[in-house]
């Protein structure tokens, strides 16, 4: 592949920055009060000017969570309790009004975007399309700054096919029938303690909605990043793919190096109508902390998808290389006859980050499939777990699940561990489960700077094999990025 | 171009190598012929710098270089070449990716240009089609699932690409049926030339009649008990290393 080809020269020019959106920006910004209370919920749902049953559901959420407790119990993680009352819940960059066009909007936001390589402005999109010898489709962006959603590009070209592609905000007012249908239908607001969080101090977030047959002909994608301090992003994603439609959805994150730690709860709905099909991807790199495990977001994150027609597909990518911890299961809901689910995955922890990460694959509709690819890597001191899920409900007649669950370990102080769980309760089912843990070996290392690689470029090309199998689902423009990534997140991690 | 000096090493505490004396001019073969365990491969391991032997004496003085003070990658760059009795296995990384990167490791430790995909392309096909290869086993994982005739010519190949001045070869006799080391020797035969030197490391003749030595010195008992031209490995051949203190019989 050729982008992989590539990974040793990007890992080497990347290599002086540790951790390069660790930047700030200064810029005024529109804060609410710390804290959390019922008036909390009302100020973000008013600064929203949401309808009244929007700040109801909040309210139930609110009310539903206060009863609830952390899940501490079950998750291979330990961090200090959350003083959930010490955060701002709302924070926004200061305008008049919300922005008509890319002109109205804070220079010093598009400079930030410009400094994370976001192409905001359609015209570098545009021009990065004819460098890359028009073989791949252009990116429509939307980009969340803290709590709101700054800027979608491409909008227009995307509504004449009946594509909406905007911020959940402003699906509120323009198509409010499709988010109360949808919203909380697959994570509802009672599901868990981070999702009933964010189901009521929610700020912003993607929506996408794909007409009945609408192949979406661009890769949609959201950058999210979190700069006011003491801040906690809690953002709420939701597509909805209508019969026969197609979406490639790609979405990556980064945050400012802080010295304290910063909570990051969103929820992701997919949903898929008959036929129809959604490819998520994400590459996930948040502020990880500093190599004493000083700082770092935390990133307790609810993704779930429901294929809830026929033959239609949802198929989940993951990157997650930053995090200081990180909490995070998008699943598949397998409704619909002969539906297809997948999880393809590489995480990887060093120094002293956290992951306990998975999926669950819920098979409720006769002959549905699922692909599970995991690819764990932990360097460091790091501890990372696999919890992955894959239940067969009795009518699920003919489901089929392939579990592949690979650990490499870097070092000797850092931890790679694998729960799966398997539920079947129909006999005709068919569970496959592999799993293996290796270390890079000195055999390895030692061949390869034997061909002139340094010890880095080793470990990097090595691990860019290892993952191989779950790089090769992302889409091309981020495929280049997560090398990058894999290289970074595992410097000083031999020698 | 290469002068190894009283060269002393240990493994975990045991001395096994225990002064080796060797200069190689460029241009020239030698062959090290001994039996298991007299330090053959350690040897190479030395010379290229691997982790985990620890050099209590000598010195290995490489085109004026203290040898022994570069990292592997550095050897590599200054043109150490070892082709390694067992090839290991990357998986998911292609060949091609991985010789690629090498190569241009190399090129950028020297100061020169990297070749991009095409020019790489050109030169790896050039190289490719000599030993007999498929481009199917160039886009295949280094060494994953390769027969050991076909990992010993992914080492040829390597060489041929990466252009040494010094190549060890270490065991490429070793796994290889008749017909795949007539292959590999002609690899090896045709990268012979002046301004190289290759130092070719086995336990039989056989090899050696194909690649055929200047020199041919005996190694037992972490030693060179013996020199001299290509009629001593048939000597060899005939009398087994008993001369040298060692039965293989046993």
């Amino acid at each position: 592949m050729a982008a992989t080809t590539e990974t040793v020269e990007q890992v080497r020019a990347v290599t002086e920055q540790k951790y390069k959106y660790g930047f700030t920006t200064d810029i005024e910004s529109d804060v609410a009060p710390k804290g959390l209370n019922e008036d909390t919920v009302r100020f973000i749902s008013a600064k929203k000017e949401e309808p009244e049953w929007l700040l109801e559901w909040r309210l139930k959420a609110f009310r539903a969570w206060q009863e609830m407790e952390e899940p501490h119990h079950w998750a291979k993680l330990s961090y200090p309790p959350i003083d959930y009352q010490d955060a701002h819940y709302y924070a926004a960059p200061k305008m008049k009004a919300r922005p008509k066009s890319l002109d109205e909007v804070d220079p010093e936001l598009l400079k930030t975007y410009e400094k994370l390589g976001i192409p905001l402005r359609e015209q570098e999109i545009l021009a990065g399309v004819e460098g890359s010898e028009g073989r791949s489709p252009a990116v429509a962006v939307d980009a969340v700054f803290d709590s709101v959603s700054v800027a979608t590009t491409f909008k227009a070209k995307l509504e004449e096919m009946g594509i909406i592609f905007c911020a959940i905000s402003e699906a509120v007012h323009k198509c409010p029938e499709l988010v109360q249908k949808y919203l909380g239908s697959v994570v509802p607001y009672t599901d868990n303690f981070y999702a009933t969080l964010n189901s009521a101090v929610f700020t912003d977030g993607s929506f996408v909605y794909i007409p009945k047959g609408v192949r979406c002909p661009m890769e949609l994608s959201t950058y999210f990043r979190i700069n006011q301090a003491n801040t906690g992003q809690f953002e709420r994603t939701l597509i909805i793919a209508d019969e026969g439609a197609y979406v490639s959805y790609l979405e990556g994150c980064t945050a400012p190096q802080r010295d304290e730690n910063q909570l990051h709860a969103a929820v992701v709905e997919l949903v898929t109508l008959d036929d129809a099909q959604i490819k998520y991807s994400t590459v996930q790199n948040w502020y990880p902390g500093n190599e004493e495990g000083v700082g770092g977001i935390y990133n307790f994150v609810t993704k779930r998808g429901a294929c809830r027609g026929k033959n239609s597909k949802i198929s989940w990518t993951q990157v997650e290389t930053g995090s200081a911890i990180t909490w995070k299961y998008p699943s598949c809901i397998l409704q619909g006859d002969n539906s297809v689910g997948e999880f393809y995955s590489v995480a990887i922890t060093n120094n002293l980050q956290q992951a306990d990460t998975g999926t669950k694959m819920i098979h409720i509709g006769k002959n549905t499939r699922s692909t599970i690819v995991s690819k764990g890597i932990s360097a460091g001191r790091a501890q990372q777990t696999y919890r992955g899920l894959v239940k067969i409900l009795p009518k699920a007649e003919g489901a089929r699940n392939h579990t592949q669950c690979d650990s490499l370990l870097i070092g000797d102080q850092c931890g790679a561990h694998t729960v799966p769980y398997i539920e079947s309760r129909n006999r005709t089912a068919r569970i496959e489960h592999e799993a293996t843990t290796a270390k890079i070996s000195e055999d390895q290392l030692f061949y390869c700077r034997q061909r002139g690689l340094s010890e880095e470029d080793a470990v990097s090309l090595i691990v860019n094999g290892f993952c191989k199998e779950v790089l090769k689902e992302l889409p091309m423009e981020f495929a280049v990025e997560a090398q990058k990534l894999v290289g970074i997140s595992l410097e000083g991690s031999v020698g | 171009m290469i002068e190894i000096k009283n060269l002393h090493a240990t493994v975990d505490g045991k001395e096994i190598l225990k002064g080796i004396n060797l200069t190689i001019r460029p241009g020239e073969v030698h062959a090290i012929m001994g039996p298991n365990g007299s330090g053959k491969s350690t040897l190479s391991y030395v010379l290229a710098g691997r982790e985990g032997y620890e050099i209590t004496k000598g010195s290995v003085v490489y085109f004026g270089q203290d040898l022994l003070a570069m990292e592997p990658e550095e050897r590599a760059a200054a043109g150490v070449f070892l082709a390694f009795q067992y090839p290991v296995e990357i998986p998911g990384v292609a060949n091609t990716t991985f010789l690629k990167s090498a190569l241009n490791a190399i090129r950028k430790q020297r100061g020169e240009q990297e070749l991009d995909a095409m020019q790489f392309l050109k030169l790896v096909r050039e190289k490719t089609k000599s030993l007999n290869m498929t481009d199917e086993m160039l886009k295949r994982a280094v060494n994953v699932g390769f027969s050991g005739g076909e990992k010993k010519r992914n080492e040829t190949l390597q060489m041929a690409v990466l252009q040494p001045r010094f190549a060890i070869l270490d065991e490429t006799d070793s796994g290889l049926d008749i017909d795949a080391l007539k292959i590999v020797a002609e690899g090896v035969n045709a990268l012979r030339s002046p301004e190289r030197a290759m130092l070719v490391i086995t336990h039989y003749q056989r090899l050696l009649d194909y690649i055929v030595p200047d020199y041919v010195h005996v190694l037992a008992h972490g030693k060179i008990q013996r020199s001299g031209g290509k009629e001593l490995a048939l000597e060899l051949e005939k009398n087994g290393y008993a001369e040298f203190g060692v039965n293989e019989a046993a």
